[in-house]
């Protein structure tokens, strides 16, 4: 695999007013990589996410997707790129949050194409194809003229997965994206994201699944206390947990999950 | 001897008639303003600067506060105090609309502002650029929510009309009260009764049949 660096997190800080969400974060994620963020809650794992697509401002520190400086603050030798540098940099980027955000006044064919039609501008008929193909992607090739309340969550789910994949990203965010469904819908949902694993798809998954973790990641980040803890292999991570924080995390994560 | 119910309703229908279409015309005129009119000023006053948010609020608070009948009165007769003469219609066109898109404005609003931040997340992260996110997607999912509430305006603004009687316009209740007391008899206002809830009526059923439309997604 190549070791092309995709998404570069430099001395990143985020608050929300008083409160500290991410305090010094660095981070290089190469394309081809899956990564999961796992970590308790509150430790700024969705922030880490949401920084990166710029749904929330950095205070401090600068991110480059693909070598576009995209984000920067109190960073004056990184300035950001120009505006339309920066919108095609955020165009190479998918997200799929966890309550989908599916557009339920669309069907899920108007779902998929809406965002290459008016935003890439690619002729109707050839989005239309494209969208069957991620549809059949994610094993959803029956529901294109469904509305989104029709579906189960894990169905939406997939939708929401084809939607980002239909822009063809060359990474996408993943925001918790099985923490709304019923747990016999994680499945169907966390085998979609390992076909893409396979594919060798950029990805970052802050999730909680952590059987996905283990096996689909090519490494786990531990985030706690606003900052990344431990970045290694799922191997090495799972069988030797080096800090006790992550001791008890694990402890109480397998034990909830039998 | 007094003609009979069928007799006298059909000879005074002209003038009726004549009210009827002063009516419907205001109601057209008013409505087709006021939509699209409250949809600007609802986005605006949901995700507009500050400034004029402010005066939104003074705006709202003015002609949601009053009674429509002052609005009138002060403009019809308050404006030939400063030396401004307007054409009667248009006079009562433009209150009529600032009256009602203060009210429909405050219902779209209400409609945008519920909107679930993740639409507009969902759109972002698509490229989506601030206006397609509006008009792709967070007004055509208010349309369904602000129905039933345009509905009741609706019916209130054709009830509504009548007011303008009050300054001497021929509407449909000014015109059967003209009848009444010409003639001291109530058939006329037996007849535009009638007249008012056939046409609530007929409003109810399209708005019926726009909710059941827009229905389709929920």
């Amino acid at each position: 695999m190549s070791q092309e660096v995709m998404i570069k997190l430099v001395d990143i800080d985020k608050s929300y007013g008083e409160v500290q969400v991410l305090k010094g974060v660095n981070l290089e994620v190469m394309r081809g990589q899956t990564i999961s963020i796992i970590g308790p809650s509150g430790s700024g794992k969705s922030t880490l996410l949401r920084c990166i697509n710029k749904l929330e401002a950095i205070n401090s520190g600068y991110i480059e997707i693909e070598g576009i400086t995209v984000a920067s603050a109190n960073c004056p030798d990184h300035p950001m790129a120009s505006a339309a540098q920066v919108k095609s940099a955020l165009g190479k980027t998918g997200m799929v949050f966890q309550s989908f955000n599916l557009f339920p006044h669309m069907t899920v064919m108007q779902n998929l194409i809406e965002a290459p039609v008016h935003v890439k501008k690619i002729p109707k008929a050839q989005a239309i194809e494209i969208a069957k193909e991620k549809l059949a992607e994610v094993g959803l090739s029956d529901k294109a003229d469904a509305y989104p309340s029709k579906l189960s969550g894990g169905q939406k789910q997939r939708v929401a997965i084809a939607r980002a994949l239909a822009m063809s990203p060359d990474v996408i965010l993943f925001d918790e994206p099985t923490s709304a469904l019923d747990p016999e819908l994680i499945g169907e949902v966390l085998d979609v994201i390992k076909g893409l694993a396979e594919q060798h798809m950029t990805m970052m998954v802050v999730t909680h699944e952590m059987g996905f973790a283990k096996e689909v990641s090519d490494r786990v980040i531990f985030m706690d206390n606003c900052n990344i803890v431990a970045d290694r292999p799922p191997q090495e991570f799972f069988s030797d947990p080096d800090h006790p924080r992550i001791k008890a995390f694990l402890d109480k994560m397998l034990t909830k999950h039998g | 001897m007094a003609a009979g119910f069928w007799d006298y309703i059909v000879e005074s229908m002209p003038s009726i008639l004549e009210g009827l279409v002063y009516s419907v015309k205001l109601f057209f005129l008013v409505g087709i303003i006021t939509l699209p009119l409250s949809m600007l000023v609802a986005v605006a006053a949901a995700r507009g600067p500050k400034w004029f948010k402010g005066i939104y609020k003074v705006y709202s608070w003015l002609f949601q506060g009053s009674p429509l009948m002052l609005q009138l009165y002060l403009a019809y007769y308050g404006l030939p105090f400063f030396d401004v003469i307007l054409p009667v219609d248009f006079v009562v066109i433009t209150v009529f609309v600032l009256c009602f898109t203060a009210y429909q404005s405050e219902i779209f609003r209400g409609g945008i502002i519920s909107t679930d931040i993740g639409q507009y997340e969902a759109c972002q992260v698509l490229g989506m650029t601030k206006v397609q996110t509006m008009l792709r997607v967070v007004i055509p999912q208010t349309v369904r929510k602000v129905l039933p509430s345009t509905c009741s305006q609706a019916i209130v603004l054709f009830k509504d009309t009548s007011l303008v009687a009050t300054i001497g316009v021929g509407d449909l209740l000014r015109s059967a009260r003209a009848l009444v007391i010409r003639d001291l008899r109530i058939d006329a206002f037996v007849v535009v009764l009638v007249i008012y809830l056939i046409i609530s009526s007929i409003l109810v059923a399209i708005f019926n049949k726009m909710e059941k439309k827009y229905s389709i997604y929920v």
